[in-house]
Order: structure tokens, then C-alpha cells, then sequence
């Protein structure tokens, strides 16, 4: 009963921050939903965290780029802030490359240089990354200094030890086969990597809320291991299936059809995984980030309706949120067990002989 | 869009920080835990057999003790048995011993009597021959005037004689 009131308290307290806001708000030009959303979705130089009296309170991250012309740079990313320019770098406003470092040539035209920046989205992914790798390796650790016949981990190392036999007694075994053993340090770590990063990805502050799942290049480079440890470990038979199947002859003879459609087969497995994560990490990005801008949309319309509208846009910006700690599990074990069944189906005795 | 452009900055870091923390964890990581868990598994799939095993060693055990224990009844009703019986035969020899001791003595004691009877009888009958010979004296000596009444009287002796033999 108490968090009931204290839920309602707190919906009260939100109630009343967006009209402070739209005081100010009244001021200002028409709200662009569409660019919050894509900027906070996209990727940037620096990590904002707040705007607090028209300051921008944020974190800048290291620029590292390369140009033809002017060789290697190094620096903070404070330094191009507001349009300012450095080294002849700066953040191109609109054009091809709006919002990417970009640096202007002799002859009046903007070139993007090789651009290894430690953005948002990297900077999120390094954090993520060491991460994940303290906190494996630190349950791994665990076993260390112990024998077989002490008691079994508790706590965090106990969560870790049941992560890891759901997933390989759940579905590494049953979707990769006999030969599962090979495949499962992969699974596992494509399987906690993803978690991780969509986890990350939903707590609001610092440390998280980069989207990075929620980023083709990411995707890509997890489906990208998912194709090669399928197409590098195929049997025989795998291969025998996508170029010789057992079709009518004429379906492959003059004009291999069949194989084509196989060939196709493999290339489009991984990009549907790779789109499948990003589309829906992006997604839930997008539609919390939408409902919450409900609010300052909603900011001129009124205190009634502005407030109404605050109400739902918060019940519903807690219901998506609940929502994404499901679709970011719940991806995670799609990527991984889709993976899995792909690498089982390249494999002999694998995942069809079951089916 | 620029969504769907992936970015070769991003790209590189992240096939960098992929790769480094797959070797990592696919190393030193994932397969530390593993190994621990099927151990586990192991260890107590062994255990339970062990104490399987255990129980029906302590069964066979008991079962043992059970058997062991009711020979030994057997044995203990067997040796009472045989006590009884024993006892029994001992009584049976001592009684058939002292009857046998009796009968001897019994038969010890007959065979003095008679043999002191014989002796009395005989010391009588001696007796009575040397009276008899003395009365005879007596009376022939007494007697013995007229022939007649001597040869009545010796037959008359004959007769008694012979009577007294034949009896």
C-alpha cells in the first residue's frame, strides 16, 4: 500500500517538472521531435547528459581522425562544440555528412576523413565491453581456488553458473548438436554481449542509455561472426546441400535455380539477424524516447491537457520500459539460438537429423 | 539514412572490442565455467552412486549380521540341546553304574553267605558225624550183648543211614 502512494507521489512530482518546462519552452521555437529522437538514437562526439539552464552538460570523448591532407588528430571533442572548428575539423551542420566530422579542402568542398572517433555509441561499447569481461572473467575466477566437492557458488557467480547451463542445456545443445562443445564459447559470449549492451542501453544516465545494439555497424559485426562460424565450420553435407541439392535435375543442370536461392540462403540469414536486433533495439529506443517527448509536445497545449498527457506519457514511457527488459532478453536469445540452429544446420548430425 | 550506413569508425571498434573480448572470454572465460559446472555435475552423479553403493553395502551388511546372529541362536539352541541330552546319559551311565555296583556287592555278599552257609553246614555236618559216632559208640558199647539186637541195631543204623544220605 505504501509503494502504491509513493508511486503516486512520484507520478505527481513528474506531473508538475514538464510545466516548469513549458514556461520556458513557450519561448523557444517548435519542438523537433523527429531530431531528438534521431540524435539521441544516432551516435555523437560527445555524451550529453543534461541541458540545465540552457548550458549543455556533457562528456567529451577523444576525436580520432584521419585526413589525406592534413595527416593524423587527436583531441577532445570539447574543443568543436557549437559549430566551433579545430584543426580545421568540425561537426558539418547539415549536407551529406551533417552531424560527422568533416574538414574543408582548398577547393571550398567538406571531405569526411577516416573517422575512428570514440563516440557515444563506441565509448557505450568499450564500457560495455570491459564490462562484460570483469564480470566473466570474475566469475570465472571464482573457481579459481576451489575444488570440485566445495559448496556451489551463491550470489552473482551462482547467476552466472545458471546463465550458463540454462543456455547450454536450453539451447546450445538441443539447436547445434553432438559437437556443441566447440560452439559454445561463441554462443555464450555473442549471448552476454548482446544482453549487456541492451541492458545498458535502458538505464537512462551515463554509463548507459548509448544505443548500441541498436546500431547496424554492431549488428553487422555480430552477424558477420554468426556467418563465419557457420560457413567456416560447415560439413560436407552443408555445402553439398546449398550447391548439389536433392532436387530435380533440371532445377540445377542448365540453370542452377535451386542453388542460387541457397547461395542467397546463406547471405540472408545473418542479415536478418543483424536487422532483426538493430530494427528492434532501435526501436525501443525510439518509441520510449517518442513517448517521453509526448510531454514537451504536449507543452503548449495547455496545463490540462499537458498534464493528462504527462500521465499517460509516463505510465507509458514505465510500460515500454518493462517491455524493453523483455525485448532485451528476449534478443539476445533470439540472436543467440537462431545462431545456434544456423550453426547446428551447417553441421553433420546436427540440428536437421532431429527435425 | 544514416541509421542504416554503419559508420567504419563503429565498425572497427567494435570488430576490435568483439574480437578481444570473444578471445578473452571464449579463452579464460566461458569454458572455465563450463568445465566447473559438468565437474559438478559429475561430482555428484559419482556421490550419489557412492552412497547408492553404500546403502547397499550397509544392507548386505545388516543382512549379514542378521544371519550371523540367528546361526549363533541355532548354535546356542543346538549346544543347550546337546548339554540336555549329555546330562541326560550321564545321569542314565551313573544310575546303570551304581545298579551294576549294587548288583555286585548284592551278588559279593550272596555268594559270602553262601559260601559261609557251606562252610556251617559243613562244620555241622561234622559235627554231627563225631556225635554220631560218639552216640554210636555209645550205644554199642552199651548194647552190643546179644548178636541179635547187634545186627538189628547195625542195620537199623544202615537204614538211617542210607535215609539221611538220600535226603
Amino acid at each position: 500500500m505504501m509503494s502504491v502512494w509513493r508511486n503516486i507521489a512520484w507520478v505527481f512530482i513528474l506531473l508538475s517538472m514538464p510545466l516548469c518546462v513549458s514556461a520556458q519552452s513557450d519561448a523557444q521555437e517548435e519542438l523537433d521531435v523527429k531530431e531528438i529522437v534521431l540524435g539521441h538514437v544516432g551516435d555523437s562526439y560527445e555524451w550529453h547528459i543534461t541541458s540545465f539552464k540552457e548550458k549543455d552538460l556533457s562528456i567529451p570523448l577523444p576525436v580520432i581522425v584521419h585526413s589525406p591532407t592534413s595527416g593524423w588528430h587527436l583531441f577532445s571533442s570539447r574543443h568543436l562544440r557549437e559549430g566551433a572548428e579545430y584543426e580545421g575539423l568540425r561537426i558539418a551542420e547539415d549536407g551529406d555528412f551533417k552531424g560527422k566530422i568533416v574538414e574543408r579542402q582548398a577547393d571550398g568542398s567538406d571531405l569526411r576523413p577516416f573517422d575512428l572517433s570514440i563516440t557515444k555509441t563506441v565509448a557505450g561499447l568499450l564500457i560495455n565491453t570491459v564490462l562484460l569481461a570483469v564480470l566473466v572473467l570474475g566469475a570465472a575466477r571464482w573457481y579459481r581456488h576451489r575444488k570440485v566437492s566445495d559448496a556451489a557458488p551463491r550470489g552473482f557467480v551462482g547467476m552466472m553458473e545458471m546463465l550458463v547451463s540454462t543456455l547450454i542445456d536450453g539451447l546450445i545443445k538441443p539447436c547445434v548438436g553432438p559437437n556443441y562443445r566447440r560452439f559454445a564459447p561463441y554462443l555464450l559470449t555473442v549471448f552476454c554481449f548482446i544482453l549487456i549492451n541492451n541492458l545498458m542501453g535502458l538505464i537512462p544516465i551515463f554509463p548507459g542509455g548509448a544505443n548500441v545494439t541498436g546500431n547496424i555497424a554492431v549488428t553487422l559485426v555480430l552477424a558477420l561472426a554468426t556467418f563465419l562460424a557457420v560457413n567456416l565450420f560447415g560439413s560436407r553435407a552443408y555445402w553439398k546441400d546449398i550447391f548439389w541439392p536433392e532436387v530435380p535435375t533440371w532445377l540445377k543442370v542448365p540453370l542452377p535455380i535451386i542453388p542460387f536461392i541457397e547461395f542467397i540462403g546463406i547471405l540472408t540469414k545473418p542479415f536478418a539477424l543483424m536487422i532483426r536486433l538493430f530494427a528492434n533495439m532501435m526501436a525501443g529506443h525510439a518509441v520510449i524516447l517518442s513517448l517521453t517527448c509526448v510531454i514537451f509536445v504536449t507543452a503548449q497545449l495547455g496545463a490540462a491537457i499537458n498534464g493528462s498527457m504527462t500521465v499517460v506519457s509516463v505510465l507509458f514511457t514505465i510500460f515500454m520500459n518493462c517491455l524493453e527488459l523483455l525485448v532485451a532478453f528476449l534478443q539476445a536469445y533470439i540472436f543467440t539460438m537462431l545462431s545456434a540452429v544456423f550453426i547446428g544446420l551447417a553441421q553433420d548430425n546436427g540440428h536437421q537429423e532431429k527435425a | 539514412m544514416g541509421l542504416l550506413q554503419p559508420e567504419s569508425g563503429l565498425l572497427f571498434w567494435m570488430l576490435l572490442s568483439f574480437v578481444v573480448v570473444f578471445v578473452l572470454l571464449a579463452r579464460y572465460g566461458f569454458p572455465v565455467i563450463v568445465k566447473a559446472i559438468e565437474s559438478r555435475k559429475q561430482y555428484i552423479d559419482d556421490s550419489l552412486a557412492a552412497a547408492r553403493e553404500a546403502e547397499r553395502k550397509l544392507d548386505s551388511i545388516r543382512a549379514d549380521g542378521q544371519a550371523l546372529r540367528e546361526a549363533a541362536e541355532q548354535q546356542q539352541k543346538e549346544i543347550l540341546l546337546q548339554a540336555n541330552e549329555m546330562r541326560e546319559q550321564m545321569i542314565r551311565e551313573a544310575k546303570r553304574k551304581a545298579e551294576a555296583e549294587g548288583q555286585r556287592i548284592l551278588a559279593a555278599a550272596r555268594e559270602r553267605a553262601e559260601a559261609e552257609r557251606e562252610a556251617i553246614l559243613q562244620d555241622a555236618r561234622q559235627q554231627v558225624a563225631s556225635l554220631a559216632v560218639a552216640i554210636t559208640e555209645k550205644m554199642l558199647r552199651a548194647k552190643l550183648e546179644d548178636e541179635a539186637a547187634q545186627s538189628r541195631l547195625a542195620s537199623q543204623l544202615l537204614d538211617e543211614m542210607e535215609h539221611r544220605q538220600t535226603n
